[in-house]
């Protein structure tokens, strides 16, 4: 079976997932189940960094898109970083760049929403 | 014992489970290894098989564990192809144009994206479909340049 799991750390108000292993249809209702955790405390700053994420399918990538607008609506964001270019390359054949920021470090993404 | 049936000789028989495509991508994997094909090409027939076989196990057997899918691998100095039979209910995919995603974003419509994802990773994409019988997708990858 394949291994995925996540992990949720804090910044401030920015709570970041880290995701790790293979994220796919099968793996795909574990990262909803953070997003809409983090939903339901009104936590809407959010960064997923994609350093140990080794796989993705169009399902895991469905997840972003499912819960971007919620997000955006209430004032928040999911900005992407860290992916490696194998994954990169899946989000922008899909035409990812144009609707999500996805920055190569961590701290790029925390610098832009206290900013913002 | 619920293991699936395996056979050593290209061919992988496995339940409608997502649970399983982990064992589909490592079958697809191991093969496409075998024939000598470069890791980033390798890479995108992984992610093509099981965008097709997400769809088997939600769009043919929806989402019951309990539909077979037999994932057949062939290839020669030229082409790998992957064949996957279902006999779950058929359906039939349009040609797919490049989603919309603005669009898809505002109807959080996500489906549509893993067929949009075989067509740009492999060369042929083709569907046969004998409604009450079976389903097959063909995925066909030329290898001669790696």
């Amino acid at each position: 079976m394949a291994e995925f799991n996540t992990s949720i750390r804090e910044n401030g108000d920015i709570n970041i997932i880290d995701l790790k292993g293979y994220l796919d249809a099968h793996t795909a209702p574990t990262l909803e189940n953070n997003f809409t955790e983090l939903i339901k405390e009104n936590k809407f700053k959010i960064i997923v960094n994609f350093e140990d994420l080794a796989y993705i399918s169009s399902a895991g990538l469905g997840v972003f898109m499912a819960y971007i607008e919620n997000i955006r609506d209430n004032k928040g964001d999911i900005k992407l970083t860290n992916m490696s270019d194998k994954v990169f390359n899946i989000f922008d054949l899909l035409g990812f760049p144009l609707l999500y920021e996805i920055y190569k470090k961590e701290d790029e993404a925390v610098n832009k929403f206290n900013k913002d | 014992m619920s293991v699936p049936d395996k056979n050593t000789n290209g061919e992988l028989r496995v339940k409608s489970k997502t649970e399983n495509l982990s064992e589909i991508r490592d079958f697809v994997s191991s093969n496409a290894t075998k024939a000598g094909i470069q890791s980033a090409t390798i890479d995108k027939i992984i992610l093509a098989v099981d965008e097709a076989c997400t769809n088997v196990i939600k769009h043919a057997y929806k989402l019951s564990p309990k539909g077979e899918i037999i994932i057949k691998v062939d290839y020669n100095d030229n082409t790998f192809t992957i064949t996957i039979t279902d006999y779950g209910q058929s359906f039939k995919p349009d040609t797919v144009p490049l989603p919309d995603l603005k669009k898809y974003y505002r109807e959080h419509r996500v489906g549509g994206l893993g067929m949009y994802l075989m067509k740009s990773l492999m060369d042929d994409v083709k569907y046969t479909s004998v409604p009450g019988k079976y389903n097959k997708v063909l995925l066909s990858k030329n290898i001669k340049s790696d």
